[in-house]
């Protein structure tokens, strides 16, 4: 019912407007990846990581009212563990990016309805108020950075009055990030004791009860005088099965909900940004229940500036400070791995621009000083022509414990090529 | 009281449009009216662009874009570039605040991720989207960051030699820019490296007036070192639309305006 109302309100809002028209456009990619050595953690994974083709359509019809966007990506991947079609996971032959209707009831207000990519926060590549789900898989394996970001079936509701900008994001369902599971790449694993992979089905209790498992964004923002403003809420889930539950011996997405705020401007001849949140995890308030994780603080700086023409370079420090870390100590399993109240990383970003632009080198690094653990990613683009583009990369993975957050993921370290044709 | 005020009025107006006149102009005068003509047309401003980059070895890369301009009250003004090709930074768009008296804010937005992006300060003799035109050709060089110096004048135009204040910070050791006498427009400038040597010429090629705005519909600009050069033609342009701030903010980089989306 509510989908045939949805469905015959696009068609009213389509055929009733006048068109600017219809626009179509999309790319063609190959992309493989081959881990750097065996996986030889236990986890028996492949040594190919990603072996894909994949076309993308964007289709898209905007008018005076209302405009509407399908883009999806069709995949053929030979790397994949699942192949059923699954639109939340990402899994199958069809990975639904965008499917959504936005419309302006009123001079202020802007709706967009439908599967949507959201996005928001000031971190790079690190995110303290951006709630809304990742694919860490995409992101590790080589495909485009653009695929970190996975999409949202919401609606979203902005806001403009004069002297403020608001964002209400309603998300029916709870869209969870598209986790590790050990599909492909391999994870420590407590329960097991050791790295799990694709023989090691993770048991999810899914959050699937529509209006139940429901999640709640918000977002107010201004510009003051060049500077950015803003002030963030959430009332949802984790985003990862970081609970767990022992009777069913399944892991859970307990309830969290965050408190944030972000400040980003010029600084010197650079750009700064701060950013920080309070994860208050409802379901373990008092920080004494060890199988849901404690509240925590959470803080980002940030730092970018371009040094030389063409060469830019970005570091920010990130941290996660445990609430109620003696609680945590006092309830922890006997034989668990002990967590630092503290966790630092700090980041690093070089780029640089060369051939009139057409040859772009990057490198992003993690660097862990308390988990003693970092991940690289070192990446270069070169476009051969409007058309044609190359990219050559690595997920490089290093720690000194398997069960550290990037450590764990050593085994899964990896080089990528793909070759994409834009149309 | 009325009287007088219509003599000054005259004058001004005669001031304004007459040439004999205007042969009295300052060098710093003449570039000033000549910034006004060629980036301060009119209260705001839209053109679509076609840009077209032609290597040495003859390969060409086009790149297609809508662009709005506003000026605000104090000289600066906000720019909306929106991309249409090549296809991989379709529905992209940068949003510039130019600021006369700071850095410019500037915003890429990315629409595969839904994201505005702050950019950083950067160096305005960068290239433009990898093209032989940099920042500074697009947004304005501020008068300002050059001494003036009128080296010739015919009746037809002006020759202005600029020599930069901070030398170290851009790549060139001075450069000479004709400008026309009549709509003040620059016609060519061109560029000397630090052995003297030219270098890189910027060139507008066709003029054609625009409601009462005499506007720059081809430009080129040549690298004469690496061979490449990029030709700009600008169609649909038009004046004083009636441009509200607010289409310069996130909320039009989600949704494009109609007048960048046509």
């Amino acid at each position: 019912m509510v989908r045939s109302c949805i469905y015959t309100l696009m068609f009213v809002l389509i055929m009733s407007t006048t068109a600017y028209g219809w626009q179509w456009h999309g790319f063609i990619e190959g992309r493989s990846g081959v881990r750097f050595q065996n996986d030889d953690s236990g986890a028996n994974q492949r040594k190919a990581i990603l072996n894909e083709l994949r076309g993308q359509v964007d289709l898209s019809h905007s008018s005076d009212w209302a405009e509407w966007r399908l883009r999806t990506d069709f995949v053929a991947d030979e790397g994949a563990g699942e192949h059923n079609l699954d639109l939340e996971r990402g899994h199958g032959v069809i990975d639904l990016r965008e499917a959504n209707l936005v419309f302006f009831p009123h001079d202020s207000v802007d709706v967009k309805l439908g599967r949507q990519i959201l996005t928001w926060g000031t971190g790079d590549l690190l995110f303290i108020n951006d709630m809304f789900p990742k694919d860490w898989q995409s992101f590790f394996i080589g495909r485009d950075e653009e695929y970190l970001k996975a999409p949202s079936d919401a609606v979203l509701i902005s806001f403009f009055p004069q002297w403020l900008n608001v964002d209400l994001v309603y998300i029916p369902k709870f869209n969870s990030d598209r986790y590790i599971s050990g599909e492909r790449v391999s994870y420590w694993n407590p329960m097991l004791n050791r790295h799990a992979g694709r023989n090691d089905p993770l048991k999810v209790e899914e959050r699937s009860s529509w209006f139940d498992d429901d999640e709640v964004s918000l977002r107010l923002y201004r510009d003051v005088d060049g500077y950015e403003l803003a002030l963030y809420a959430y009332d949802g889930f984790w985003k990862n099965p970081v609970g767990y539950h022992p009777a069913q011996a399944q892991q859970t997405f307990p309830r969290l909900r965050v408190f944030g705020s972000s400040i980003r401007g010029d600084l010197l001849s650079g750009l700064f940004n701060v950013e920080a949140g309070y994860y208050d995890s409802a379901s373990d308030r008092s920080g004494d229940d060890p199988l849901v994780p404690n509240s925590e603080y959470r803080l980002l700086v940030g730092y970018e500036q371009e040094l030389a023409r063409n060469f830019s370079a970005a570091v920010q420090y990130y941290l996660e400070y445990m609430d109620d870390y003696s609680a945590y100590r006092q309830t922890l399993p006997i034989g668990s791995v002990e967590k630092d109240r503290a966790r630092h990383v700090v980041t690093l970003r070089l780029t640089k621009q060369a051939l009139s632009q057409n040859l772009q080198l990057s490198l992003f690094g993690y660097w862990s000083p308390s988990d003693r653990d970092g991940y690289l990613r070192p990446t270069i683009k070169y476009k051969a022509s409007d058309a044609l583009s190359l990219y050559l990369g690595a997920n490089v993975f290093v720690g000194e414990e398997n069960y550290t957050f990037f450590g764990q993921f050593e085994d899964n370290s990896n080089l990528y090529l793909g070759l994409r044709y834009s149309f | 009281m009325r009287t007088l005020l219509t003599t000054i009025m005259l004058c001004l107006f005669v001031l304004g449009s007459s040439n004999v006149f205007a042969q009295q102009l300052s060098a710093d005068e003449i570039i000033e009216r000549a910034n006004q003509a060629a980036y301060y047309a009119g209260a705001d401003g839209q053109a679509n662009v076609k840009m077209t980059i032609t290597a040495k070895d003859g390969i060409t890369r086009v790149r297609e874009f809508a662009l709005l301009r506003l000026n605000e009250a104090n000289g600066d003004q906000k720019f909306y570039t929106y991309f249409k090709a090549p296809a991989d930074v379709y529905k992209m768009a940068y949003l510039v605040w130019k600021n006369l008296a700071d850095n410019d804010d500037r915003w890429l937005w990315l629409p595969a991720l839904n994201l505005k992006k702050r950019i950083a300060p950067g160096d305005k003799r960068t290239s433009f989207v990898g093209s032989d035109f940099v920042y500074e050709d697009v947004s304005g060089r501020s008068p300002k960051e050059d001494r003036h110096r009128l080296i010739e004048r015919t009746d037809d135009y002006y020759v202005i030699e600029n020599e930069p204040v901070d030398p170290s910070s851009v790549e060139f050791s001075r450069y000479t820019v004709q400008i026309d006498a009549t709509t003040f427009l620059p016609m060519l400038a061109q560029y000397y490296d630090r052995s003297g040597q030219l270098y890189r010429k910027v060139e507008a090629l066709e003029v054609v007036d625009v409601q009462g705005y005499p506007t720059v519909t081809v430009a080129q600009a040549s690298d004469l070192v690496s061979g490449s050069v990029t030709r700009n033609e600008f169609s649909q342009v038009r004046y004083d639309l009636g441009l509200k701030a607010k289409i310069f903010t996130e909320r039009f980089l989600r949704r494009p305006p109609r007048e960048v989306t046509r």
